[in-house]
This record gives structure tokens, C-alpha cells and sequence, in this order.
């Protein structure tokens, strides 16, 4: 594998409500290598924002506080760095787009003085030469007649039109890592794919990591290269897209996978993980996902399992996996699965 | 894109238009206003003792006989010409006595508004910045006992302790009564600047802190706590995330992308406060003797002096009309979304 960008390594974030401290995410560990993407999956609520926010320390605070972990981008902990050098990381090196583009640009400017103040904050350049590269970028992501579209105010264009000029405010200062926070989310199917593929293209031709954050299983199938699966506040799984779409591990990346609807078979009524999303809180006990899980056995809820390593280099936070459970258990689910009819 | 200026043109010229049918309603209901309320002008010039032969006669004379809408009819035409009418009292024509009177109160109001404008969206950023520190809290606590206190109170102090207690400001009128200007224009600050003579021009802005002050506490107050609001509520919006993920620093992201959205909401507040300071300066003009139109429609009401009342009343909304027209033009130029 070529050099790693991003590490973050037992990232918690917490947030400081009235009613005492929230966990929003627990020891969070992901690894981003140069011009890899990866995807961060899981429900609503499951921490994926609170993750990227994190990492640009965008997280509103208060409440919002890093507590503990490393974030290491090229060698650099961000955790405890000052808001001045954020401000040069943000926007230059790491650099964000998000779900809504509708709303994510200042209605009251135009595109092309949103741009050009991108660009002018982090390179010493004059406005013309901002605008000629702010052009240049609104053709590289595909806008018409970028060269009158840069004097119009964001109303005037369409979502995915608004999502492909967040795409190129933030590829303009050349960012080693880009956080995608569901781009595609709030567009419709047609031209998520496009996105999809422009940044695609944008990632093979500047080399540029992507950090994709979704709930789509369908976009990490379509573009990232590792997976990982988070549940409650935690990672659960990780591996490559083939290998965690084709084989998932982990409970909850089963049912995920399982409740993702099929062109071909006769399934009568689509699966569903039974029961919800657990309310964050201090200092649970027991599997995060137990109460939800068919698999769950007394261990799961009296301790907090850890990330095991599954074998071929991926790992699972399952007590299946635990050496000492012995292989009886592995089996007992394998062949369990096997009776549902997976 | 059409040009910019081709469109702000026609947007000017759609809002004028919209005008009319508003002036022309102001118009009748100053008129309705004043003829539905008892009292008999003619009396009022006759004195009790008249005649009713001699009302009567001087009723016959002045129009007042003729039916309501013949009566409307004769005053629209005389305001088109410019003819505000009569002044009972002085028998002066109206439209030659007002202006400086309009001059005084305008005057009076622009200082009030710059105070409030300024000290109050400035408190309001900064406590939104700040908020939940000791600055938010102070401002607020200001900015409500601001709005709570009365004008006349507030007056009254001002003037006891800046003016009789500590004597560094004037408590009353435009200006030295010993040492008149040689008005010009009426607008005391201008027509001492035109003439040079910056003494003076010293002289009679001390005259208008005080009443500015009184004037503008309210509206002030009311500014600050919108601002505050409007502000913080854009601090939670996308784009102003989007701006801080492009690595922008805070004194950017507060006033060029957060202010410009949050001054839509104060923008309104700022219109409809400088027209309630028009015709709220009443009670202000009063105690600090400033001779503005609220003094001059104060007067005329307690002499039934029914064409100055009408005229000042029209002159008050007509201002206040387009004050708020320079309020909808504004939007426009903040606000490329707006549509009309």
C-alpha cells in the first residue's frame, strides 16, 4: 500500500448537553492511504459526521469536544491543533463537501466571489488569476459556460449543478484529502451518478483520498475502495468494498447487506434489522449492537468486545471472532445463516 | 444574466408605480381623518362669539359646504400643485412655512437612526460572537432597559445630569438662539459645512446629542436584540460551515458572510423604527424645544388648525413611505433573490 494521509487513532468525541455527556463516538480508528477511497457506512446517528466533522474540527462546540485520540494527517496530530493552523489545513489540504447543496453556499454572493475567497486565503494570488483557475475548475467539473455561470448567484442553478460547484471550490487548492458528508444524498438518482463518477475521475486524475461518508450501500459499491461500517458511536467492521459486500462479517453488516433489496430472487417482504438505533451514553456495558443481533449470546451483553481480527488482514468488533470463544460459535452462526437462507 | 443595473432600474420603477395607490390612500385617509373629527374650523377662526350668520358665511367661503368627494377632489389637485394650503393661524401658505420644520425633524432622525444603526448592530454582533459571555449579557440587559425605559424619562435625565449637572452638552434647541445660522438648506449641520464655518458646525452637532440619544434608544435596543437573533441563527446555517470548512477566518465569516445574510431581518427593523422616530419624536421635540414637525402638528392640533395638521400628517407618512421604499430598494441590492 502506498503512504498512509490520514490516521486517526481512538477518536472520541463528546458532546456536553444539559443532560450530562454524550458519547458521540468511541475510539474511532481509521486509516486513509494516498489516492485510496474509502467509505465510512451505518446509520443515521451512528457517528459518520460527527467523524469528518471531527477531523476538520468543525464540530460545533459547545458541546462538541474531541476528548481523547490522535488524528494524524502526513505525520501531523490535528487533535489538539490551534484554530490558526486549522485554518490553513481546512480548505487547502483536507477539504469538505457536504450533504446539502442546496443550502451550502452563501445565497447572497456570487459563485465565482465564493470561489475566488477559496482560493485567495490559502494561495498567494491575484483576483484575476482566482478567477481564471476558479473557471478552470468549474470546467474540470463539468459546468456549462463556467465563464458566465461564475457571475450568478447559487439560486440560479440547479442541486447538482450547486454540488458540482462545492466539488470544485474544494478541489481548487489542490487537497490532499477530500471528506465527502453524503454528497449525494439530497440529489436524485441520475445525477448522483454523476457526482459519483466526477469524483471518481477527480480522484484518479489529482490523486486526491476521499473520505465518502454515506448510507448508501449502493455509492460504496460504486466508487470506494475500503469499507468501513460503523454502529453506535463505533467502527464495527472494516475491509475492502468486495470483501465486505461480498462477505460481510459482522453481525450488523450482515443485516445491513441482507436488507438491501434485489433485482433477481422472490423474497416475499424485504429485511429489516429488528429495533433501533441505541441512544448514545457514558459508560454501556455489553455490545453496542446485542439487542438487535439474532447471533447475541449472554458474553455480548455483560462485555464490550474489541476489534478482532477475522483473518486476511480485516477485522470485526464481534465476539464470534474472539479466539477464546473457539470456532464452535463461528460455526454455529455460519450454519444459522445458512438455515435463514442467505 | 440581463445587466445589473437594468435590473435594479426596473425594480425602482415597478416599486414607484406600486407607490401610487399607496400615496393616493394616505391622502384619503388624512383627509377622512380630519373631517370626521368634531370641531368646527370656521368657529375656530370666528372665535366663540361669532355670528352663525358670519360661520356660516365663512364656511360657504373656505369650501366646507361643498359635498366630501368635491372637497377630496380640490385638495388632490391643490397637492399636485404643490399647494399644501392655508395655515389657519398664521395665514401663511403651508408648503412655504414647513420645510424647515421638516428640515429640523429629519435632521434630528437621521442622527437618531446613525446612533442606533451603529451602536445597535454592532452590540448585536459582537454579543452573537460572544455569546453567553459577559459582553452578551451586559448588551442585553442594556438593550432591555433600553427599550423598557420611557423617552420622556430618559430625556429628562439626560438632561439633568449631562446638561445641568455636568453643563457639557446644551439641553435645548438647534442652536445658540443668540447667534442664529444663516439657514440654506434648513439642515443645521449641512448649512454650517456650506458656509464654512466649523465652530459652528461643533455647536450644533452638541445640540443634537442629546435628543439623537433620547430619540434613538429604542430603536437602538430593538436593533441590537434583532441583530443578536438574526445573527445567531445564521451562525448555524450550511453555507457558514461551508465557509469555515474553506478555512476562512471568523472576522470573515461574521461580517461578510454571516452579516450580509442576518441584515435582511434588521433591514426591516431599521425601516419601519426610522418611520416610528418620525412621527414618535413628538414627545423628544417637545422637551428639548427642537422646532421639527411633530412640535408643528402638536401645536396645530391644539389650535384646530385642520390644513397644517392634514399637511403634517401627510408629510410624516409620505416619508415614512419612502423610507421604506429605500428599505425595499436596499433588499435588492443585498438580496439577488428577491423578486417583485
Amino acid at each position: 500500500m502506498s503512504e498512509i494521509v490520514l490516521e486517526i487513532k481512538d477518536l472520541s468525541t463528546h458532546f456536553f448537553t444539559d443532560r450530562g455527556e454524550v458519547p458521540a463516538i468511541e475510539q474511532v480508528s481509521i486509516r486513509v492511504h494516498k489516492g485510496e477511497v474509502v467509505g465510512i457506512v451505518g446509520e443515521s446517528g451512528c457517528g459518520k459526521s460527527v467523524t469528518s466533522l471531527s477531523i476538520m474540527q468543525l464540530v460545533p462546540s459547545p458541546p462538541g469536544k474531541i476528548v481523547s485520540g490522535e488524528i494524524n494527517f502526513k505525520g501531523e496530530d490535528l487533535a489538539p491543533a490551534s484554530e490558526k493552523r486549522m485554518k490553513k489545513i481546512r480548505g487547502n489540504e483536507i477539504s469538505m463537501i457536504f450533504q446539502e447543496p442546496m443550502t451550502s453556499l452563501n445565497p447572497l454572493f456570487t459563485i465565482g466571489n465564493q470561489m475566488i475567497e477559496a482560493l485567495r486565503i490559502h494561495q498567494k494570488v491575484s483576483k484575476k488569476e482566482a478567477r481564471e483557475k476558479s473557471i478552470e475548475m468549474l470546467k474540470l467539473v463539468g459546468i456549462p459556460r463556467a465563464e458566465s455561470i461564475i457571475d450568478e448567484y447559487p439560486h440560479q442553478l440547479s442541486g447538482g449543478m450547486r454540488q458540482r460547484v462545492m466539488i470544485a471550490m474544494s478541489m481548487s487548492c489542490n487537497p490532499e484529502l477530500l471528506i465527502a458528508d453524503e454528497p449525494t444524498t439530497a440529489l436524485d438518482v441520475t445525477i448522483q451518478a454523476q457526482i459519483l463518477e466526477l469524483m471518481r475521475k477527480l480522484n484518479k486524475e489529482k490523486d486526491t483520498a476521499i473520505l465518502l461518508i454515506t448510507h448508501d450501500l449502493g455509492v460504496v459499491a460504486d466508487i470506494c475502495d475500503r469499507v468501513i461500517v460503523m454502529y453506535s458511536g463505533q467502527v464495527v467492521e472494516e475491509g475492502t468494498k468486495r470483501e465486505v459486500l461480498k462477505d460481510p462479517k459482522h453481525p450488523y453488516s450482515k443485516g445491513l447487506i441482507r436488507s438491501i433489496p434485489k433485482l433477481h430472487g422472490r423474497e416475499e417482504k424485504l429485511y429489516s434489522i429488528p429495533g433501533t438505533v441505541p441512544k448514545p451514553k457514558m459508560d454501556r456495558i455489553g455490545c453496542r449492537f446485542a439487542p438487535r443481533c439474532e447471533f447475541a449470546f449472554e458474553r455480548c451483553f455483560k462485555e464490550n468486545p474489541g476489534l478482532y481480527p477475522t483473518g486476511d488482514g480485516r477485522s470485526s468488533r464481534c465476539f464470534l471472532y474472539d479466539k477464546s470463544e473457539g470456532d464452535k460459535k463461528i460455526n454455529a452462526a455460519t450454519n444459522k445463516e445458512a438455515t435463514i437462507g442467505g | 444574466m440581463e445587466d445589473w443595473g437594468d435590473v435594479m432600474f426596473a425594480y425602482i420603477m415597478r416599486r414607484l408605480l406600486m407607490l401610487i395607490p399607496v400615496l393616493l390612500g394616505m391622502t384619503l385617509i388624512t383627509f377622512s381623518i380630519v373631517h370626521l373629527i368634531p370641531g368646527n374650523p370656521a368657529q375656530v377662526i370666528l372665535g366663540e362669539t361669532a355670528s352663525a350668520q358670519a360661520i356660516a358665511d365663512l364656511e360657504e367661503n373656505m369650501g366646507l359646504t361643498e359635498p366630501y368627494f368635491v372637497q377630496y377632489g380640490i385638495y388632490l389637485t391643490d397637492l399636485l400643485q404643490g399647494d399644501l394650503g392655508t395655515s389657519l393661524r398664521s395665514k401663511s401658505a403651508i408648503s412655504s412655512e414647513i420645510w424647515p420644520y421638516i428640515a429640523a425633524t429629519f435632521e434630528l432622525t437621521v442622527f437618531a437612526m446613525l446612533f442606533a444603526i451603529f451602536i445597535g448592530v454592532n452590540a448585536g454582533i459582537i454579543s452573537a460572537w460572544k455569546q453567553n459571555t459577559w459582553f452578551d449579557y451586559l448588551a442585553m440587559l442594556i438593550a432591555l432597559i433600553g427599550v423598557s425605559m420611557p423617552v420622556f424619562w430618559l430625556a429628562l435625565m439626560e438632561q439633568w445630569v449631562f446638561a445641568q449637572e455636568l453643563g457639557w452638552l446644551p439641553a435645548y434647541g438647534r442652536q445658540e438662539s443668540r447667534d442664529p445660522i444663516a439657514a440654506i438648506t434648513h439642515f443645521y449641520v449641512l448649512d454650517s459645512l456650506i458656509h464654512l464655518d466649523f465652530d459652528r458646525t461643533v455647536t450644533i452637532l452638541k445640540h443634537l446629542v442629546l435628543p439623537s440619544i433620547a430619540l434613538g434608544t429604542i430603536p437602538m435596543a430593538i436593533i441590537a436584540r434583532m441583530t443578536r437573533s438574526s445573527m445567531l441563527e445564521v451562525m448555524k446555517s450550511d453555507y457558514i460551515r461551508t465557509v469555515r470548512a474553506k478555512g476562512s477566518g471568523q472576522f470573515l465569516i461574521i461580517y461578510k458572510h454571516a452579516l450580509k445574510n442576518a441584515m435582511i431581518p434588521v433591514l426591516t427593523v431599521i425601516g419601519l423604527q426610522a418611520g416610528v422616530l418620525l412621527g414618535g419624536a413628538i414627545l423628544t421635540e417637545t422637551i428639548f424645544s427642537w422646532p421639527g414637525i411633530g412640535r408643528y402638528v402638536y401645536e396645530a392640533i391644539s389650535y384646530r388648525d385642520y390644513p397644517v395638521i392634514q399637511s403634517g400628517i401627510l408629510v410624516i407618512a409620505f416619508i415614512f413611505v419612502m423610507i421604506n421604499l429605500i428599505v425595499d430598494i436596499l433588499y435588492k441590492k443585498i438580496d439577488p433573490r428577491i423578486k417583485y
